[in-house]
């Protein structure tokens, strides 16, 4: 399979490093309670079908957004965050 | 119970032209309630099933599968069977599943071809054999046996290992566990089918459950693709699919899901009487009763639910082979398949209730839960039966997650399932 690297274009797969889900870090830090903490930490979705998922391609360090589709491992899709969404 | 199979039946069925077996399980249709329903007809669901209808004398259960029985992850694993783990709380869980399997042919009456050939974690490098060293102490400190070996074991026991020197991973040594090995997985899937039919458990295949049904903020049952089924408690033991059933239930777990390769050579002469690991290579072997390389390694680098192969993942894999034993370049691959695993954080199951009242799980088990079916099915049948923990599943509770009480065996015995 070739990902897109936003920043070096289509790449081999095993360039790539799946690094977890984008999700918001609950704040302020002082007021998370353990099982939301856990939560943020460990909880994923793991949907079957669109997941949008953060990656690092390992040659270049960048780290974006892949959409992909789990289920036909088609890729839909890469963004670079302004921000952390 | 059902008809006894034994020597002198199979002389009976043979003079008769073998027409007069009867049906193993029946094909039952669902009644509309339950005590006990367990969703998945995998190995884990079938032996929870029979453990509630055997150890706890519950009768009225249900098994509700969407496809046929043992299709899913029971029908797709490499057969392995061993508790050769790190900690404590992991050793008493898999070693209870290799004690039942000990006696299971007999207890089921089904022979599931238990093969105790051992199994051997080889190492290479003094960092590697230290490990090992930590793990085989581990291993007998924790009642289970283990073995230290040097190189002139393993090339005595492993002929056809790479031993040359000029070999990137030289055999030095390693841990082998004796009452490891392998089980025919079809044989331990219908086995607890039969045995749990015999005793009044309902095995309903081609019925897929599309919801729950939930009354005030409790699960009192599934709706199905066969109508609703309602019952007293709902387990869930759905290898490769927990995170996408308990989103019906508005449950997420600490799960992701990630294929994982196999594949069999054609057929040879026997040639591998142990079942290898290879610490360098991270692919493993055996091989099978019928003469055929077992061969399978690490998970898929990207997290998919496609049942299917992936090409860079099965060239490590048989890079590692040929690497490790050279003279299997030779093999023609005849099979190649993928499964789907669900792998949590810390490398261990997770087994206990789920966040919402009258619905358990049994999932989790990463790579590994063929070898666990014994135990998970006692496990989330003492759950079912009693609404609450067994002192062995207590450890692997969801609510580690928050207290921080990990098991990680990715880290203790280096299985990075």
């Amino acid at each position: 399979m070739l990902f897109p690297c936003p920043f070096c274009g289509p790449r081999d797969e095993t360039e790539f490093h799946y690094v977890g889900e984008p999700k918001p870090r609950p704040e302020p830090a002082g007021t998370v309670g353990e099982a939301d903490w856990a939560d943020y930490l460990y909880v994923n979705a793991n949907p079957r079908g669109p997941a949008r998922e953060i990656w690092l391609h390992l040659a270049c360090m960048d780290m974006f957004v892949m959409t992909r589709d789990t289920a036909t491992n088609a890729v839909l899709g890469a963004e670079t965050p302004g921000r952390a969404s | 119970m059902t008809a006894r199979y034994s020597a002198l039946t199979i002389l009976r069925q043979g003079l008769t032209g073998h027409k007069g077996w009867p049906q193993a399980w029946r094909k039952a249709r669902p009644k509309p309630a339950y005590d006990f329903v367990i969703v998945g007809g995998g190995g884990h669901g079938l032996a929870t099933a029979y453990y509630l209808a055997r150890t706890h004398g519950r009768r009225s259960v249900a098994v509700i599968e969407k496809g046929w029985i043992g299709g899913g992850n029971t029908g797709r694993n490499t057969t392995a069977v061993r508790s050769n783990y790190f900690y404590p709380e992991s050793v008493a869980l898999y070693d209870l599943a290799l004690r039942l399997y000990e006696g299971l042919s007999r207890e089921l009456n089904f022979n599931v071809m238990l093969s105790q050939r051992g199994i051997l974690n080889v190492a290479h490098t003094p960092g590697q054999m230290e490990i090992a060293a930590r793990l085989a102490n581990a291993m007998q400190l924790n009642g289970v046996d283990a073995e230290l070996w040097g190189p002139d074991e393993i090339r005595k026991r492993l002929p056809l290992i790479s031993q040359s020197l000029d070999s990137r991973y030289l055999p030095n040594g390693g841990v082998f566990h004796p009452r490891g090995g392998t089980a025919r997985h079809d044989a331990v899937a219908w086995g607890y089918a039969r045995a749990a039919d015999g005793l009044g458990v309902d095995i309903v295949e081609n019925c897929e459950v599309t919801g729950f049904v939930m009354q005030n903020g409790a699960c009192v049952g599934v709706e199905t693709t066969l109508g609703e089924i309602r019952a007293g408690a709902v387990g869930v033991a759905v290898a490769g699919h927990s995170s996408r059933l308990m989103a019906k239930a508005g449950v997420r777990l600490p799960i992701h899901s990630y294929t994982l390769q196999a594949m069999v050579s054609e057929p040879t002469k026997p040639c591998l009487d142990t079942v290898v690991l290879h610490l360098g290579t991270g692919t493993y072997v055996s091989q099978s009763d019928k003469g055929e390389i077992l061969i399978g390694g690490g998970l898929d680098r990207v997290p998919s639910y496609g049942q299917r192969g992936n090409p860079p993942m099965q060239e490590i894999i048989l890079s590692g082979l040929t690497e490790m034993f050279p003279a299997f370049g030779q093999l023609k691959l005849m099979r190649q398949w993928g499964g789907v695993v669900d792998v949590v954080p810390d490398s261990s199951p997770l087994i206990g209730p789920a966040p919402v009242p009258g619905l358990y799980l049994n999932c989790g088990w990463g790579t590994g839960g063929f070898k666990a079916i014994p135990a998970g099915g006692v496990l989330l049948a003492h759950l079912l039966a009693n609404g609450s923990h067994h002192e062995i599943s207590r450890p692997f509770d969801l609510d580690r997650f928050r207290t921080g009480r990990l098991i990680d065996e990715a880290a203790g015995s280096g299985i990075a399932h």
